[in-house]
Formats: C-alpha cells, structure tokens, sequence
C-alpha cells in the first residue's frame, strides 16, 4: 500500500472539509507577525502532521484551529463553521486541543474530575457526564484511573490522560502539540497506539519525525509563517534537499525508505 | 499585557538616578517616605512640596508621565477605601455640595491619598531606575538577613514562570469550553490555582534538590564585586532624606503653632 493513497478523503469524504484555512496572517500584539498566509484543507478523518522548525509558527497555528488566538487575516473554517464570535463555544467543542504540557491540562484534584470538565463547560451532567468520563478514560487505556491525582502519574499516563480530558467533549477535529515530546520509548508506543484507534481528523504538531511518519499519512512543513511544502509523509521524508532547507533532520539512523518496506507502510 | 511591568518595572537609562549605587537609593528612598510619613495631614503646603520633590526626581530619572500616572493606578483599590472615611468616620460635618461629610474623615482621606500617592513615586522612580537583582545587591550591602535576600531572589527568578504558567492553564481551561463569567467559575479558579500552588512547591524541592548537588550548605554565595558609592552620591542620597525631613518638620512646627 502506498502512503501517499491512505486515507486522504475518510470515510466520508463528502460535506466540507474538517478544517479549512484560507489566507490566515497573525502578528502578536506586540508587532511581532507569526503567520504570512497560511492555505491548509484538512479532509475528514485525514491524519495530518504539521512539521517545521522551532518559531516557524506551529503552535500559534493551532491555536488559531479552536478560536484562541483571533486571525488578523484571511478565515479558518471547521466543518463549514467559521471559527468566530457566536459559534466559539461550539468549535472549541468540535476541535479538541491537546497541549504540550500535560500540566497546564490537567489542573483538578482528580484525572476523572479533570475529564469531566470539558463536558460539564458544555452542560452535560449526571449519568451522561459519568459515561463520558468513564469512556474517554478507557479509550486512552486509563480506565479505573478516575480517583487518581494527576501529578501521581507518569508523563505518558498524564499525557493520555490529557487526551482523554478533550476525548470526553467528543471532538470532530483532535489537535495535538508534540505529543511525543519527553516520553520514553514505551509511553511512545502507548499513545501511539491510543491515537491509531481514534477515528477522528487528527492533526499533529511535531518535531518527531518518525512519529509523523507512524501516525499520519500526509505532512505539511510550516516555516516562516506559510506552508512550505504539503505531500505524503514518506516523500517529504525521503526529500534530503526539502528537509535541510527547513531544519529538519532525521534521527541518526533512521531512514524512513527502510522502515516504509520493512513494515509494509504506514502503520493504520 | 497588564502584569509585565509589575515583573519588570526597569526603565533603561543614563540619569543620575541611574548610575547611583542600589543602596544609596534604597536609604533615600526608604527615608523619604518616612518623612512623608510623619509629615502632619493639616498643613496641606507639606505635601505639595513632596509633590514637587518627587515629580523633580521623575524629570531627573526621565520617566514619562503617562507611565508613572499609569503605575500610579496601583493604588485605586485604597482609594476606594480612603473614598468612604468622609461618610463614616464620626465627627463634626462640613457641607460639601449638599451633602454632610464629617471632617476629620476628610482629613484622614487626604493623608491616605497624599501618603499613598507620595509613597508610591518614590518606589516607583527606585523600581524604575534600579534593575531587580542591583536592588538585591543593595540590600545584601546593607546587610539585610540573607534569608530574606535569597527569598526575593527567587521570586524575581520564579515569578515570571508561574504567570507564564498561569496564562497556559488558562488558555487550556478555555480550549475547553470554560468561559469564567458565572459565580461558578469562581471554584474552578481555586482549582486552578490550587494546583498552580502545589506545582510551585514541586517545582522549589526540584529546584532545591539541584542546589544541594551543586554543594549548596544553607548559605548563599555573596554578590559580586561591584563599586562602591562616592561620597557625592551618598551626599545626594542624604541629602534628598534632609531635604523630606526639613519640610516634615516645617510642617509640623506650623501645624503645632497653629493650634
């Protein structure tokens, strides 16, 4: 199977896009501009990694995916809904952001607590808010954790514990800032595994070009506040020329040719 | 951004004021409000004389007036305080537009507000003009505890990371739906900063126990080296204190001979 024929379109490939962005420029308060123009068109259940050096813009980028930050120009579009003023409430439910730190996420006594606070802002209680919780905690593999507090867990358990926190608002579109960022080969493998069984438009922020490669079948190389390059994975990985010119590198050893044969391609 | 100058209040520049050793500035500045301080709420010309002394050090410093009207702002909340006594402080009453406000209460209204606002310039012409870590070598000179030193140190290291952390808290409470209006919202910001607490602490045993492996013993090492003051700016520093105290004590000797 080849890579670059995965998946693109989903399961439903009518309707509008899941995420469209069309000519988006932001400059922080102080003067200091971020993003130049950015055109990106997600398509439902796509896997979508974001690549790109440090300062090139990804993190302001997504949060421009659930209305945080305002666009100064040009428009985002989730599932047809523009993201802005009245429908605010209902983007931050169809876009689940999960951030780097698991930390600034996870702020309440308990990880069961925490996961019902995102569904308790859009006014589910009782029985339901309970079967949300239990059933996000499960789909991270965290089931029977809802009593525990968080800062007893371990980096990857409060990472998909994270996860689960905006599961638990049954998002259409799941964002993620380096998710792999400091966590040990198993808990790299755990979260994968999580993310692979999610059947949601997933877009992923990443340095971990392996990691990219594994989860998601199509790339975009943000630098410099536009998109640089969009393709499969595999090419952008494979292209040695794109890559130095963005300040990407590959781990030492790593060439995603041989792991593209010898796993039959990219992992589902 | 409203808390970056509470963090940051240096205002690079080449004055006097600037070039004047922390602890000349601590002294005269700590002084000077002793003199506002004492000076008695009844002779009105002491504070306008105050007023002049410190607006004259600003134009030394070279601070612009927006910026030290805007820190000046700090002190709304007594204000507000210093708003009520007119109405509640029993005493005789003036008429004042029709309404009956007690004297004594606009007196003591006065002496907080002038107090307050006087008090306030002289700290902020000291924060303006002395980076945060020369006012810690200032005190360490005067030989404040070390404790207490290396305490404010930390908090000028520390703080700025916990509002940066505060601020990402918020923007993940609102990536997921919370919009803190109600009355309810009120817990989840306890929450919040209850777990901001706890991580702080985590985050001072890490940065302690990384101390100790670099062979900290319970005291910190001194500053180094820096000049020490001319005589001239301690003459200017003493000087600006006697110059407080002559008008405190003016103010006083009328205000006695008036009774």
């Amino acid at each position: 199977m080849s890579p670059g024929s995965a998946r693109s379109g989903g399961p439903a490939g009518t309707g509008p896009p899941a995420v469209e962005i069309d000519g988006l420029a932001f400059a922080y308060p102080d003067g200091r501009q971020v993003l130049f123009g950015v055109d990106l068109a997600i398509a439902r259940g796509e896997r979508v990694a974001v690549l790109g050096p440090n300062g090139a813009g990804k993190t302001t980028l997504m949060l421009h995916l659930n209305g945080i930050l305002t666009a100064g120009a040009g428009s985002i579009r989730v599932e047809g809904l523009p993201v802005a003023g009245p429908q605010l409430r209902e983007i931050r439910r169809r876009v689940g952001l999960v951030f780097q730190d698991p930390d600034d996420q996870l702020f309440m006594p308990t990880v069961g607590q925490d996961v019902a606070f995102g569904p308790a802002n859009l006014g589910v209680r009782g029985p339901e808010l309970a079967d949300r919780v239990a059933g996000a905690l499960s789909a991270v593999g965290l089931a029977g954790y809802a009593d525990r507090a968080p800062h007893h867990l371990s980096l990857g358990e409060r990472r998909r514990a994270a996860v689960a926190t905006v599961l638990a608002m049954q998002p259409d579109v799941l964002v993620l800032d380096e998710p792999s960022a400091n966590l040990d080969p198993a808990g790299r493998r755990e979260l994968a595994e999580v993310l692979g069984s999610l059947d949601l438009t997933l877009v992923m922020v990443t340095h971990d070009l392996p990691y990219a490669l594994q989860l998601c079948p199509r790339s975009v190389i943000l630098d410099q506040g536009v998109i640089a390059a969009d393709g499969s994975t595999a090419s952008l990985l494979s292209d040695e020329t794109l890559m130095s010119a963005h300040r990407l590198e590959l781990p030492f050893g790593f060439n995603p040719r041989h792991v593209l044969t010898d796993s039959g391609g990219v992992m589902p | 951004m409203g808390g970056v100058h509470v963090l940051d209040p240096y205002q690079p520049g080449h004055s006097v004021l600037h070039a004047m050793p922390a602890q000349c500035k601590i002294v005269a500045a700590f002084g000077y409000v002793i003199c506002v301080v004492v000076t008695p709420v009844t002779a009105g010309w002491a504070f306008g004389a105050h007023l002049l002394v410190l607006v004259t050090l600003c134009a030394v410093a070279r601070l612009r007036a927006l910026l030290v009207i805007r820190r000046l702002a700090l002190e709304l909340p007594f204000l507000a305080f210093a708003a009520a006594l007119p109405f509640v402080v029993p005493g005789p009453r003036v008429e004042v537009l029709g309404a009956g406000l007690s004297r004594p209460g606009l007196e003591q209204a006065f002496g907080l507000l002038a107090r307050a606002t006087l008090g306030l310039m002289t700290v902020i012409v000291l924060a303006a003009t002395t980076p945060a870590r020369d006012l810690l070598v200032g005190l360490e000179r005067l030989r404040l505890p070390p404790v207490i030193i290396a305490v404010a140190s930390f908090m000028i290291r520390y703080a700025g990371l916990v509002v940066d952390q505060m601020q990402r808290m918020a923007v993940a409470r609102r990536s997921r739906g919370h919009e803190p209006r109600s009355l309810r919202a009120t817990g989840v910001l306890a929450a919040s900063l209850g777990t901001l607490f706890i991580r702080s602490y985590e985050r001072g045993e890490r940065v302690h126990l990384a101390m100790l492996a670099r062979g900290y013993s319970g005291t910190l090492p001194g500053a180094l080296p820096t000049a020490a003051p001319r005589p001239v700016q301690w003459t200017l520093a003493g000087g600006l204190v006697v110059l407080g105290a002559a008008v405190a004590v003016t103010a006083r000797g009328t205000g006695l001979s008036a009774l």
